[in-house]
């Protein structure tokens, strides 16, 4: 008499599959920018709003874009979050703040990490500046900048976030 | 010109945070089953399924209908397979619907589903994506933000969203399915409870489910099963950009626009006092009171009042109760979570809602929203044809 | 019930690899020459919107949300999404039509499958527990068919090399196909298998690229003053999903989809069939009930590009093309999904 089988109720059949990814052309130029420490967006010719990170195309508004605006690693936090959960694979330690930022010259935020403030203090419409990794570190990603910190700058009001020119100063 | 539609079948599993005893096939026949019994008929009555689901890497498995075709008797049948995204169960729905509605079939099965156990949807949700920043962030980092500039710009006191949390978890203890049974939670316990990103804590958010919600639509002439039937009387649809220059996030126009085109369908003036109860997609609390005066339940600014008034308890005897069944905060498989809300709000017009019941409820609203807040599906049920 | 029409149609040439394309970059290129055949100016134009996709081609959850900023969706629009061929975003954007919620439709396809290994990825397709662990790759599982198709005296590896020549020869007047020239049959059958019984030129090629198409009530293409093609019959219907409980000898699927979509209510003059594999062509040819009157894939067909998750949608606007240009009154389109033809869509397409 054999021993009653046990039922197999799983089975663990990992999934190992392979990509080759492209960044799309503009994503690209983009990236190749960021290589040699440049923040770029791309303006709409109909809209005229200015995307960072371009991605060829104005959601807004369906079309091409193709002008090219460099911006500034100045910035306005537009919103943000204080977050518990740790990064796998980086040295920032939680709570830390992650952020909305408007790079000036820009109409459109992206999100990045916050650093070297007191989390409670953090606010929308304060000012803050890119910090970025040593220029030998530098690739084709958006982690060459570390991260952002305050500014010692008069505040944006929300109303004007969005808006600034690339210079930063009233526009 | 469209024909008449309604709901003659629900059916839907326990959730739970894994089904170690069903396969994938299993936890969809668990409701397919179900619902067909709902509606006294058999797969032999079937015209026609419809499945949907949310990203296929919550389980890994490839376009799934194909796989499922045995399962949910659709041999020599025509099927589809809606995604879009966390709205999917939703806009399922409204896609069967439109199989009656166009026509074109009798009756047809709808089932979505979610066996993210299986996989693992975190990773799927945050798995660093090429040439982007890896924050881990995930979905509550993404409307984290987004709910603090909610109440900066209405004054909310901070304890809108514990009030949230505790309200629909109580809700889902008078739901046998639900997955979080919470029947003594308390505002202090949510906010004791680990802050995820501010200001969400962790009851704050909802669970990871696997879970499969089922439905059987049929034409006016083509109505079975002893109860009521829930008639379709208004379905919509609407996109939006994840971002664009000077989008509203807090307040997404395309929310407004899809409740608007749904209301005028149903011939709602007033969402508040025409409708009994709604099932709204609320996954992280604060989104009650945003979806409120999204979905024009409140004005902009004022939907916190609603809540903290307990207008939307079941338990306080509120007038407009939200998400009686316990709401995603309760069960979230993610591909069914829309579903569920359509089905729930299908169940109380027909009087079925067992513990969770509004009494003589006759109008009701099921809401399912995903991405960056920007695709919305609604629909309008009710216990008479309009 | 209401009449309906393919109004405009607009496909990307099939390239092995598109390199340094986003989904956005695939797609606007088609949607601009649509809008472009009809005066429109983005999709607010249109009433609904509807997609297909796969996010495992481009190995990211969520891709398709990238194509909703090829749209313009602002003000926000009716949209929705099938993961699947488009063909099945076109039969949905039919039923809406169909009740009424919208007289127009914008329907796009579109598949970048150059990152990942095409055949592989789809090997995840199939049943969790007991076939995707054996890791089955598409072109095996065909090849599977195709033994059994030459085994029973079905089919030769003469009639699927002719089915290949053929398809190259008609590319050769396509500039949107990949793969074309003249080849005999003899230079074809001295060819290695690649997977036997299939040689490589058995197997269509992997493209990226997107499609488009705008369909319409005849009332609105009226309005629109643009040439149309009316969808006279469409159905689809799917079989059991394990390959050893169908007869992959003969397509049931089609068969029942075809009588369903009236394809024998008229002469079939041109007929675009999905055969990924040339001996399928074969079998959908005889399942589709068709015989010599009728012209297969002058274009070259799928065999010739194969435009993953819009090749289903192509078809119908090949056929389109043809009956507004005035080479045919009446056309079949077909659509397949899945393993060996497991899911198929019939459509039929007749002059205005």
């Amino acid at each position: 008499m054999s021993e009653p089988l046990a039922d197999v109720t799983g089975i663990k059949a990992p999934v190992y599959l392979k990509y080759r990814f492209t960044a799309g052309s503009a994503p690209a130029r983009f990236l190749c920018r960021l290589k040699e420490g440049v923040l770029t967006g791309q303006r709409c010719p109909r809209c005229s709003n200015v995307y960072i990170p371009p991605r060829g195309s104005c959601p807004a508004c369906g079309v091409p874009t193709e002008d090219e605006v460099v911006l500034s690693d100045k910035g306005t936090i537009q919103s943000f979050t204080i977050v518990s959960i740790p990064i796998p694979g980086n040295p920032i330690q939680p709570p830390y703040v992650v952020a909305n930022i408007v790079p000036d010259g820009a109409n459109i935020s992206f999100i990045h990490l916050l650093s070297e403030c007191v989390n409670e203090e953090v606010h929308i419409g304060q000012r803050v500046q890119a910090l970025w990794k040593p220029a030998e570190e530098w690739g084709h990603a958006m982690d060459n900048i570390r991260y952002f910190r305050p500014l010692d700058e008069p505040d944006v009001p929300v109303a004007r976030i969005g808006k600034l020119p690339v210079t930063g100063l009233e526009g | 010109m469209a024909e008449r539609a309604a709901v003659v079948g629900i059916g839907q599993t326990r959730y739970k945070t894994r089904r170690n005893d069903v396969s994938i096939a299993g936890l969809l026949r668990e409701a397919v089953d179900r619902a067909l019994e709902d509606a006294d008929v058999s797969f032999a009555d079937i015209d026609a399924v419809i499945i949907g689901k949310a990203p296929d890497m919550f389980e890994g498995v490839i376009m799934p209908e194909s796989y499922l075709v045995d399962a949910l008797g659709a041999m020599g049948k025509p099927m589809l397979r809606v995604h879009t995204a966390g709205s999917v169960g939703g806009s399922t729905a409204i896609v069967a619907a439109s199989h009656v509605q166009s026509g074109t079939f009798k009756r047809v099965l709808t089932v979505t589903f979610e066996k993210q156990s299986e996989s693992n949807a975190m990773w799927a949700l945050s798995t660093p994506q090429p040439f982007s920043v890896h924050l881990n962030a995930g979905a509550g980092g993404y409307f984290a933000p987004i709910i603090r500039e909610y109440i900066r710009r209405s004054g909310a006191p901070d304890d809108v969203g514990i009030k949230v949390a505790v309200k629909d978890r109580r809700h889902g203890a008078r739901n046998p399915l639900a997955h979080l049974q919470l029947p003594d939670i308390t505002e202090q316990e949510v906010r004791d409870s680990m802050m995820l990103w501010d200001p969400l804590r962790f009851l704050e958010a909802c669970p990871s489910s696997d879970g499969a919600c089922a439905m059987v639509i049929a034409a006016e002439d083509s109505i079975t099963g002893s109860k009521p039937p829930a008639w379709i009387r208004g379905v919509a649809m609407r996109s939006e950009p994840t971002m664009y220059a000077g989008r509203e996030e807090v307040n997404p126009q395309a929310g407004r626009d899809c409740a608007a085109d749904v209301y005028a369908q149903a011939g709602i003036t007033n969402p508040r006092k025409d409708l009994d109860c709604a099932e709204i997609y609320v996954p992280f609390s604060w989104y009650e009171p945003m979806w409120l005066e999204n979905l024009g339940f409140a004005a902009e600014g004022e939907g916190w009042k609603l809540t903290v008034e307990g207008a939307t308890s079941l338990d306080a005897g509120g007038d407009i109760p939200w998400n009686c069944s316990g709401g995603v905060l309760s069960s979230n498989p993610i591909g069914a979570s829309g579903m569920i809300r359509f089905a729930e709000a299908a169940r109380q017009v027909r009087g079925d809602a067992g513990a969770h019941q509004v009494e003589g409820a006759r109008l009701a609203m099921g809401h399912a929203y995903g991405g960056g807040a920007q695709f919305f599906a609604m629909w309008i049920v009710g216990a008479d044809k309009g | 019930m209401r009449e309906i029409a393919v109004v405009a149609y607009s496909q990307s040439p099939c390239v092995a690899d598109a390199g340094a394309t986003n989904e956005v970059e695939l797609i606007m290129p088609q949607l601009q020459a649509v809008y472009s055949q009809l005066g429109l100016a983005s999709a607010q134009d249109v009433d609904f919107v509807c997609s297909g996709s796969c996010d495992y081609l481009q190995g990211a959850a969520f891709a398709f949300v990238a194509g909703v900023d090829a749209l313009g969706a602002v003000p926000p629009i009716k949209e929705s999404h099938v993961e699947m061929d488009a063909a099945w975003a076109l039969y949905e954007a039919i039923l809406k039509i169909r009740m009424g919620h919208a007289d127009s439709a914008l329907i796009y396809g579109f598949g970048k499958s150059s990152p990942g290994e095409l055949p592989i990825v789809l090997s995840q397709r199939l049943d969790p527990y007991y076939l995707a662990p054996l890791w089955l790759d598409t072109v095996s599982l065909a090849a599977l068919q195709a033994r059994l198709l030459l085994d029973q005296g079905l089919v030769s590896e003469s009639d699927m090399a002719a089915v290949v020549a053929r398809s190259r020869r008609n590319a050769m007047g396509n500039p949107l196909a990949q793969l074309a020239g003249e080849f005999s049959i003899e230079d074809l059958l001295a060819e290695e298998h690649f997977v036997a019984p299939l040689r490589r030129a058995d197997c269509c090629p992997v493209s990226d690229g997107a499609a488009a198409m705008v369909i319409a009530t005849v009332e609105q293409a009226r309005a629109w003053g643009a040439p149309y093609a009316r969808i006279t019959g469409i159905d689809q219907r799917i079989e059991n999903h394990n390959p050893c409980l169908r007869d992959l000898t003969d397509s049931v699927s089609t068969r029942q989809a075809a009588a369903a979509a009236g394809v024998h209510r008229g002469p079939v003059d041109v007929a675009e069939i999905y055969a990924p594999f040339s001996h399928q062509e074969i079998l959908l040819t005889r399942a589709l009930g068709l015989d010599d009157s009728t012209l297969v894939n002058p274009g070259g067909g799928v065999l010739a590009g194969n435009l993953m998750m819009a090749s289903g949608l192509s078809r119908v606007g090949e056929v389109f093309r043809r009956i507004v240009d005035g080479k045919a009154g009446r056309g079949v389109a077909h659509a397949t999904s899945g393993p060996c033809l497991q899911h198929n869509l019939v459509a039929v397409l007749e002059g205005a």
